[in-house]
């Protein structure tokens, strides 16, 4: 998936921060709207920069999203520090979830985060090193 | 349905609105399960909802929830307030419990997400 790129920026995320959990999806469906991009576009990027972001605070010590727009689509690298996945394909189940009392309390951890994320991207990959961390890469074709 | 039926139909208090109570929603969500909000609605939603904490303002804005309802009379704290006024989104508060709150919406006709087609909610230059 090459193409011109038109706007790249990386953002830090911290593990553990739940007041500014949020912060950054809330930046890139800003920098989105600016950039012109489809709503319908902007709604499935964001909603799931949102599901890898409060992965990250929940389950990671630290990570980064880089989102990268070119014309023809959109690009969102999450890379994360943390415990890392031991089976993706359990993870990957709808329903299935290793969130703590506190996540749910929040009005998460019903085990649709990473299936959401799929849904909302045209191509997904996943990748993790337990002990290390996860990367997903998330194409949304605009 | 506009905002100001809402109001009425479940006796709601207006915590914030940015503009006026004209503006429409298309379809109603009553959930408190966030990741199902994410899931599972359209854009220009009613989110009907008994949580209270910063992620259901968040959450709206992602998912493009039209106004917020809180539910069992669950008074917001003064940060979901302020993010919500931040982001402009419409904050109505009914002392009615979820399921009362939805039914006299849904009586009224304002459908379910499942039920509103999906270019319905496109609408309105979005």
């Amino acid at each position: 998936m090459g193409g011109e790129q038109c706007y790249q920026e990386t953002f830090q995320i911290s593990g553990g921060d739940f007041t500014n959990a949020g912060e950054v999806s809330s930046k890139v469906k800003k920098i989105l709207q600016e950039l012109g991009v489809a709503n319908k576009v902007i709604r499935r990027a964001t909603i799931a920069t949102y599901e890898a972001e409060m992965n990250i605070v929940w389950y990671a010590r630290q990570g980064t999203l880089t989102l990268s727009v070119t014309p023809e689509k959109l690009h969102i690298k999450v890379i994360d520090e943390g415990e890392g996945i031991a089976d993706i394909e359990l993870a990957m189940k709808e329903g299935y979830s290793t969130a703590s009392p506190e996540i749910r309390e929040m009005g998460f951890g019903a085990g649709m985060g990473l299936p959401n994320i799929k849904k909302n991207s045209d191509e997904f990959h996943i990748q993790s090193v337990v002990g290390q961390g996860t990367v997903l890469d998330i194409y949304i074709l605009r | 349905m506009t905002l100001q039926e809402v109001k009425e139909i479940l006796n709601a208090q207006v915590i914030f609105v940015p503009r006026d109570l004209q503006v429409e929603v298309k379809m109603a969500c009553g959930c408190d399960l966030m990741s199902d909000v994410l899931a599972f609605t359209k854009e220009d939603s009613l989110l009907l909802t008994g949580l209270t904490n910063l992620q259901v303002v968040r959450t709206a804005e992602m998912a493009n929830v039209k106004a917020l309802v809180f539910v069992r009379g669950k008074e917001p704290d003064r940060e979901t307030i302020a993010l919500a006024m931040e982001k402009k989104i419409p904050v109505m508060l009914t002392d009615l419990p979820m399921y009362e709150a939805c039914g006299r919406l849904y009586n009224r006709g304002l459908p379910g997400c499942s039920e509103a087609e999906e270019g319905s909610c496109l609408v309105n230059g979005r």
